[in-house]
């Protein structure tokens, strides 16, 4: 799964990693006590936070759902997370993501013993360097998790991509913004930690079936050093009630 | 109950794996395995496995004591908001003295606050009931809220912390699981005294050692650690301490 494809416009990267490595991740929960359960999640120069709220009532009532309880996400960006100013408010980019985080986490919570409720997560970036939806999913799991709600399993998620002809694994924003050959494509996904299932999967750009197959290959491998660093802040978190 | 095994656990994670063993509450079989549907601390006895949640919302269970208030007035009792998921359903008949149906609002309005004990939870909503002593309405001294999850810590070991802060204080004292407190006494400066050694005691939920150390905290504003036999009320205390030790 080395890099390869030999006659590849991209053949190093900016940072000087290595094309299946990840930048450096942080994450840590607890970070607004407040709420019910939150988390924040770094990869790089992209950061995350996530604050779960519920489950409580759910207005209006005709979105009440008298079997389960519904989970329901906002993701945002703030207006300083990059260098252009980002116009506040629900955007059509934002309001997708939203939906798309949304089913990606649905898969593992079990709200079936909270009917007529909502479950609130709130996800925000504070500072963004591509691949903020796959923060925002990994920061949202961590919060979900810290606020007690019933899950099956965690998710995990990382963005793979391909710049001209090599497959990478974190995109990040230069690699993107990459216009030579065959451009830049990005592919963020979402696997779950029990099941090795996919809960999101998106593809932007253009990409063969059989580099589509390695790239998540590498991108489940990615997910998986994710989910220790996720397990790890959960696990630090909460030195408390030993008694 | 033999604790055999405790560890922090993350939902997905297994906990133990064999089929002698039970899943019980918050954790699933999958396979050979039982497998923690919630983070917390999981709990491996003879044959049952449980994790308790160690951090996030407060969700009601059965006898646990709450303080909520009152949101809505209906034909035949009140709805009560905890900060929970539902809001809880007191009954006419739920109430220790008799309450003319016509005027329910003379007993508890829209605004006032209660002490109510958590009778049953269903799925449609939860019912909770006054009608043992120490339950009630709550007629002055001060309302504030804490973290849920260290309610267990304000109480005490069979109320021990809250004996701690009556005796030195000289107040009147009800801890609502839902994390609630409410503290009465017959001048404002014993209350907020009461209400700084709840609030010193939460932020050093986690450290070892908690009851000397309020002690200490006790004796730094000036307060003497008073006799803990004066105390009469002891009945709520007591179901509180229970339910914090299952």
């Amino acid at each position: 799964m080395a890099a390869k494809k030999v006659d590849s416009l991209y053949k190093k990267r900016s940072d000087g990693r290595k094309m299946d490595e990840i930048r450096p991740i942080a994450a840590k929960v607890g970070v607004v006590p407040s709420a019910d359960g939150s988390a924040m999640f770094e990869t790089g120069g992209t950061r995350a936070i996530a604050v779960v709220r519920g489950p409580r009532v759910l207005h209006p009532q005709n979105k009440r759902n008298p079997q389960k309880g519904i989970l329901r996400v906002s993701y945002g960006m703030m207006p300083f997370s990059v260098w252009d100013r980002i116009r506040p408010g629900p955007s059509r980019r934002s309001e997708e993501i939203s939906k798309v985080s949304e089913w990606a986490l649905d898969a593992v919570v079990d709200l079936d013993a909270f009917p007529n409720t909502v479950v609130d997560v709130f996800i925000q970036i504070p500072q963004a360097d591509a691949g903020t939806r796959v923060a925002g999913l990994n920061a949202a799991a961590m919060a979900l998790a810290h606020a007690g709600i019933p899950m099956k399993e965690m998710v995990s998620a990382m963005a793979v991509g391909k710049a001209d002809k090599t497959i990478i694994v974190d995109v990040d924003k230069d690699e993107e913004d990459f216009h030579d050959g065959e451009g830049a494509t990005d592919i963020p996904m979402a696997i779950t930690s029990r099941t090795k299932k996919i809960t999101l999967l998106q593809l932007d750009g253009k990409i063969s079936t059989e580099e589509l197959k390695t790239a998540i290959e590498m991108g489940k491998k990615a997910c998986g050093d994710v989910l220790e660093v996720q397990m790890k802040a959960l696990k630090e978190a909460n030195t408390e009630d030993k008694e | 109950m033999e604790k055999e095994k405790r560890q922090l656990v993350i939902p997905g994670e297994t906990i133990v794996s064999g089929n002698s063993f039970l899943p019980g509450e918050s954790t699933y079989r999958d396979g050979e395995d039982v497998v923690a549907a919630k983070f917390g601390i999981s709990e491996v006895t003879d044959k049952q496995v449980r994790v308790i949640p160690v951090s996030g919302a407060y969700f009601p269970r059965r006898g646990n004591t709450v303080i909520g208030t009152v949101i809505d007035v209906t034909f035949n009792g009140w709805l009560i908001d905890f900060g929970g998921s539902a809001n809880a359903f007191l009954s006419l008949n739920e109430v220790h003295r008799y309450v003319n149906r016509n005027e329910l609002n003379d007993f508890l309005d829209i605004g006032d606050s209660a002490v109510v004990k958590v009778w049953d939870v269903k799925a449609k909503g939860i019912d909770v009931s006054m009608k043992m002593r120490g339950f009630g309405k709550i007629e002055g001294g001060m309302l504030f809220k804490v973290n849920p999850n260290k309610v267990p810590r304000v109480i005490g070991r069979e109320g021990s912390m809250v004996k701690l802060i009556r005796g030195a204080t000289g107040v009147n004292m009800t801890v609502g699981q839902n994390g609630v407190v409410w503290i009465k006494a017959d001048n404002i400066e014993k209350e907020l005294s009461a209400k700084k050694i709840v609030e010193f005691v939460v932020a050093n939920a986690t450290m070892s050692g908690l009851t000397e150390k309020t002690e200490s905290y006790i004796k730094e504003l000036g307060l003497e650690i008073g006799e803990k036999a004066e105390i009469i009320e002891e009945d709520t205390d007591k179901d509180e301490a229970k339910e914090d030790k299952k």
